[in-house]
């Protein structure tokens, strides 16, 4: 039987602002325009999560959806309703980009589930803008 | 900049034209306890904020003009909303950035007042007949300052 590809979606608000300290405000200005306002904004992120594997023979599913949706609520307990710069370890030294939010939320989410599950993740800041990572 | 929709209801039709604004927020009163910030406003109560992409609809209505077709110059009411409302709001911090909400919270409930009343002096008030804040695909308000709701 061949591999089938299941996939989830999660929302989940916060706040965030591209910023480099490194930069003077000239340089992050222009880079960066009004996504590095000094309080930020916000979006409604959708996360889609995609699992693979063989079909269990028993249950016809290729992961327990509850166990899916466990692992990655428990994940989004740190970004749901938060403040990405200020409130999360993860972006102190880098820039909360859609880029670089999606790339901390497969290590996360990767981690939690069994070898090899994770096939790809989705990431859309808004519905106009998205990324996608599949993993090395 | 956003996307429109017309309905004839009476000899009126009533246009709505779709914009977005991505922005920061937070529940929180002063005139509570923090105890009774949590209680009341939850996780969005959290200190450092959260943000939401709000979707705004504004519907407008009136006849029809004979001349041009339309119930409104779709122009102007792009420049109205862009000057009153997404040049303040968009990509901002409602709490600390916005004048307006520095004395109220800015729930859902009261962002669609206020913009409805910084829209009406500019449209007026025959024409402005619905405003509609979506916060996220659960949660949206709809304010019809003193008309009746009937679409």
């Amino acid at each position: 039987m061949q591999e089938v590809i299941l996939t989830k979606r999660f929302e989940f608000s916060g706040s965030h602002r591209y910023y480099r300290p490194q930069w003077s405000e000239e340089e992050n200005q222009r880079v960066f325009g009004p996504n590095s306002r000094p309080h930020g904004h916000g979006h409604n992120y959708t996360l889609e999560v995609s699992v693979a594997g063989r079909l269990d023979e028993a249950t016809g599913m290729v992961m327990n959806i509850v166990d899916l949706k466990a692992t990655v609520l428990e994940v989004l307990k740190e970004f749901d309703h938060k403040n990405l710069n200020a409130d999360t370890p993860y972006f102190k030294e880098r820039i909360p980009t859609t880029e670089n939010i999606a790339l901390v939320l497969w290590e996360l989410i990767n981690q939690r589930l069994k070898n090899g599950a994770l096939r790809a993740i989705r990431l859309y800041e808004d519905e106009d803008l998205f990324v996608e990572y599949h993993g090395e | 900049m956003g996307s429109r929709e017309a309905i004839q209801r009476d000899g009126k039709v009533y246009l709505s034209r779709r914009y977005k604004f991505a922005a920061a927020h937070r529940l929180y009163s002063d005139k509570l306890s923090q105890e009774e910030n949590e209680r009341v406003f939850g996780k969005c109560a959290n200190p450092q904020g959260h943000g939401h992409n709000y979707e705004l609809v504004v519907t407008v209505a009136g006849p029809v003009d004979s001349l041009t077709g339309m119930c409104i110059d779709l122009s102007r009411l792009d420049d109205a909303v862009k000057g009153y409302i997404l040049d303040r709001y968009d990509h901002r911090h409602l709490n600390l950035d916005v004048e307006d909400f520095l004395e109220m919270v800015p729930t859902g409930e009261n962002i669609a007042r206020q913009i409805w009343s910084l829209l009406e002096p500019v449209l007026g008030g025959e024409c402005l007949y619905r405003i509609k804040l979506v916060e996220t695909r659960d949660n949206y308000f709809e304010y019809y300052g003193d008309h009746e709701a009937s679409i």
